[in-house]
This record gives structure tokens, sequence and C-alpha cells, in this order.
């Protein structure tokens, strides 16, 4: 694709303005980084308040046909306790083959519409799969309204509440997977208190003939920065959280990702959706593979695609992403082990450039998580 | 002290067949924040063109190819605890390797300063 075919996002005149270098990613032209530097970026979000264009996501709302519950029908695909959501409330979950394997992993929010309709979140390169699955498998049932007059703005960092709060002090009251309705700078915005960082933080959904100006009225705060894909890539590692289809693809299921907190307690019981027999079985009797952390003893980062060795140099697994953690201060990763290498404090070997290097299976996340969950 | 430069944005410098080879600061610019440099062996011997080092950025890994042929007769350690010195000091601190030229007569087909930042403008 030339980048004359790339798409962009509403708020691509304020990338190249703030001197983004863009880059092709997921169809769109995006800014992997700014001035700053992606080290740079990465620290001052954990530090203060970073603010992401994710406008190329996919955002949508999910109707039933027939009045009833639309979580009720997309459960079939997805292993999430989903038709319990209250208005204002979301969850994470995944998108499911009939093999069990992950399509996608998603944000479904149930919004406060009487109907009970839900406000989704994809992946920007899986939205038109995700879409022809859902139409595909559940059309009829459900109708799925893509957004494409929505810009997504993410805001992530201890500053964030402190920087929206002054725009709405409602904000402030919102605990971790909340979302609601909120007017921002006399524009109704749709908010939520989540993100992909595993910083504090929102993810705004703005009108995108409002976008640039919102964004530009955000970064008036001496606390923000604009943050591009390269610095949101290194904050979700170190948070330990998969990229879909680079730490799952179609063919792992929830229980190898290690994803298994996506599942609903119930749910996971009873195994009724997509490829529940093979779930329910590896969850009774394990499974082969599983997805783990794991750090290099040395400086050398292990990137996506490095073959994992045991110590006598057999080939048993792959790094699905990796690379230098800015906070954490080494190199860190994420990839595939058998089953008995798993546990956490496992020797392993990282063939870098044909070299073995050492390194130990290690807990995400990698750096803590601080999300501001509901107090009890 | 003469230096040159190659297309691929390494400098060279020295008079005699030992010479001192880093990355420009065009290139730690392009490549950003530096976290590791995999440098050669010394003792070790390689031809113009070679994978000789590799540098790694928070986003990806870059390989650094011999300009020249020869052997290494000394390396940076200190780039092992502060690889960050080749974006601070690109053409200084921040030095890759030194190298016992096959031929120091091979230096001269190298681009000198006028010519490499003729390239350089020539690519933005």
């Amino acid at each position: 694709m030339s980048v004359d075919e790339l798409l962009t996002t509403p708020l691509y005149d304020l990338h190249v303005e703030s001197g983004g270098k863009m880059v092709p990613f997921a169809g769109y032209s995006m800014p992997v980084q700014y001035p700053l530097g992606i080290m740079k970026e990465h620290l001052h979000t954990r530090e203060k308040a970073g603010l992401f264009d994710v406008s190329h996501m996919g955002q949508a709302y999910i109707r039933s046909t027939d009045g009833s519950d639309p979580a009720k029908i997309i459960e079939e695909l997805m292993p999430s306790a989903l038709a319990v959501l209250k208005p204002g409330k979301m969850r994470y979950s995944v998108l499911l083959n009939d093999a069990g394997g992950i399509e996608d992993d998603l944000m479904i929010t149930r919004t406060f519409e009487p109907e009970g309709s839900l406000y989704v979140v994809v992946n920007a390169a899986c939205k038109e799969k995700d879409y022809q699955i859902l139409e595909e498998k559940l059309g009829g049932r459900i109708t799925l309204e893509p957004l494409e007059d929505r810009a997504l703005i993410a805001l992530q960092g201890p500053k964030a509440e402190s920087v929206l709060s002054a725009l709405a002090p409602e904000v402030a009251d919102m605990s971790f997977m909340e979302a609601t309705m909120v007017t921002l700078e006399g524009v109704v915005c749709w908010v939520s208190r989540s993100g992909y960082t595993g910083e504090d933080g929102y993810e705004i959904s703005v009108p995108a003939d409002e976008a640039d100006a919102f964004a530009r009225r955000l970064l008036m705060n001496d606390d923000v920065e604009l943050i591009g894909l390269g610095a949101r890539d290194s904050l979700r590692l170190e948070a330990g959280l998969c990229l879909s289809g680079h730490d799952f693809d179609a063919s792992t299921s929830p229980v190898e990702a290690n994803i298994i907190f996506a599942l609903g307690k119930k749910r996971r019981e009873i195994g009724d959706f997509a490829g529940g027999d093979r779930i329910l079985a590896e969850l009774a009797s394990g499974v082969e593979k599983v997805r783990v952390g794991i750090v290099p003893a040395g400086r050398a980062p292990a990137r996506e695609g490095t073959d994992i060795a045991d110590s006598d140099g057999n080939i048993i697994g792959k790094i699905t992403s990796g690379g230098f953690g800015p906070t954490y201060g080494a190199p860190v990763s994420m990839g595939f082990v058998p089953a008995a290498f798993a546990e956490n404090g496992t020797e392993l070997n990282l063939m870098i450039r044909g070299k073995a290097h050492s390194a130990t299976v290690t807990a995400t996340p990698f750096v803590p998580q601080r999300y501001k969950r509901k107090q009890v | 002290m003469m230096t040159k430069y190659t297309e691929d944005h390494e400098w060279i410098a020295g008079d005699g067949d030992v010479v001192t080879i880093g990355i420009t600061d065009y290139a730690q610019n392009a490549l950003g924040d530096v976290v590791f440099v995999e440098l050669p062996e010394v003792g070790a011997t390689y031809s113009k063109g070679d994978e000789v080092a590799v540098v790694e950025s928070v986003k990806a890994a870059s390989e650094v190819y011999a300009p020249l042929s020869g052997e290494i007769v000394e390396v940076n350690a200190a780039l092992e605890s502060e690889p960050g010195l080749v974006n601070t000091s690109a053409t200084e601190g921040g030095w890759f390797f030194k190298i016992k030229l096959d031929n120091a007569g091979d230096l001269a087909g190298l681009m000198d300063q006028a010519a490499y930042d003729a390239h350089v403008a020539s690519l933005d």
C-alpha cells in the first residue's frame, strides 16, 4: 500500500504539526513517535499524562434486532460474563472462533440506552474481520453500527485524572472499567476509565470534527504530552498486556494466552461459547504451551520471533513481544513455552542472532499496574 | 585527523591503518533512543559489507556493516553500560570499535564531509 492510500485520523494535522514521525499502521498513517522520542514519551506517561490518538481502532454499537439483550447473543462468541454487565460497566473480552482460537480482543461496554445496547472497541487491524465474523455468525439477531464519525483519544498516566477532571469534575469519581457520557468543553463525549498502558487513565470517544480542538485543549495542560505508537507498545508490554495478532492469533486459546481472567466464572464451568469444548478441556487438563513473561539476563532485547531454547539448546518456543522496558530499565519479553517451563524462575535461553542469552520466566506485569479500582 | 563517511551513515576517523568507527548524528537521530549495542569481538576479522555490529533502539534492531575490511583491535566497552552515548555523543564517546585496515588506501574511496553532507541533504 502506498502512503497515498493510507487512511488518516481526525488528528492527522495535529500529529504532523507536532513533528510526529508518521508510519503506516493497520492501513492508517499514524505517529510512531514525536520529537520527544519513544523513551521520554514512555517515561512521561508513567510520570504525568500521555495523550494517544487511537482513532484508528474500531468503535461500534451492537444492538439486538428483536429487543432482547445483545450481550446475551454475543456471549456465544465471547467467553466473558457480558449479559450481567450493568449500564456504564465494561469488560475486556475476546472474539473466539469455533476452534476456541482468539480472532481478536476487545472492550465491551453496556451503554445507558434503554435497549441495553453495547459499545465495543476493537483493534484497528482486525476491525473489518471482527465485524464480518459478528455479522456472519450472529447476523439477523444483532445489528452492528460502526461509528466512523468518532475519534478515540486515550489520556493515560497518574495525572490523567487531574487533567480531565479540570474539564469535567465527575470523571474523578469513575472507577476502572466504568464508562459514562460526559460533556467536555461543550462536546458530548463517551468516556471510559480504561487504557492499554497499565496506568490509570481514560479513553474518550469524541465526534470526529471536535477531536482536534479537544486534543489541543488537553495539550494546553503542561502535564500532557502527545505519545506515539512506539511508546504505546513499550507501555503495554511492561504492563504485560497482549497485542492482538502477536501475543495470540486465531489458533491460540485464551488459556494458552494466559488471559483466563477474561473468562466469566460461571461460563468457564459450562463452556457455553464458541470453542467451549477445547477451552473446558484445557482448563481441566492444562495446555501444551502457555504465554509467560520472560526477562533476558543481559541488555540485549529479545524481540518478536526470537527462538526460546531450553538449557540443552532444544528450541521450545518463541518470543511474541519483546523490547526494552524504559520504566523497568532493562529488556522485557513475552512468549510461549511448554507448560513444564512456565513456572516463574525457570531458566531459559533466548537465541538472539544465533547466540544463546540466558533469561528467566518472570511474572507479568513487569511494572505494577496502577488502575483506579473501585474501593470496597 | 581525517574523517570519512559511508552511505549507511557510519563515520571512520583516523590517519593510519587503525581507524575508529561509529554512526553519525543523522543515524542516531533516525534510530532514536539506543538501548543496546552488540559489538564485535576483538581479534575478529571482517570483510567490507559484513555485519559487524547491531544497534538496538527502543523500537528496532539495525545492523552496522563493516565499511572496510580489517581486524577489530578495540571495542568501546563504555557502550555496554551506557548505550545512550550513541545518542548523546555519536561522533565521540559513542564510538563503536577500532579496526586495523587490510588496506589503508581503501579510505580514499569513502565520502568526505562535503560529500556526506550532500548525501544527507538528498535524503530529506
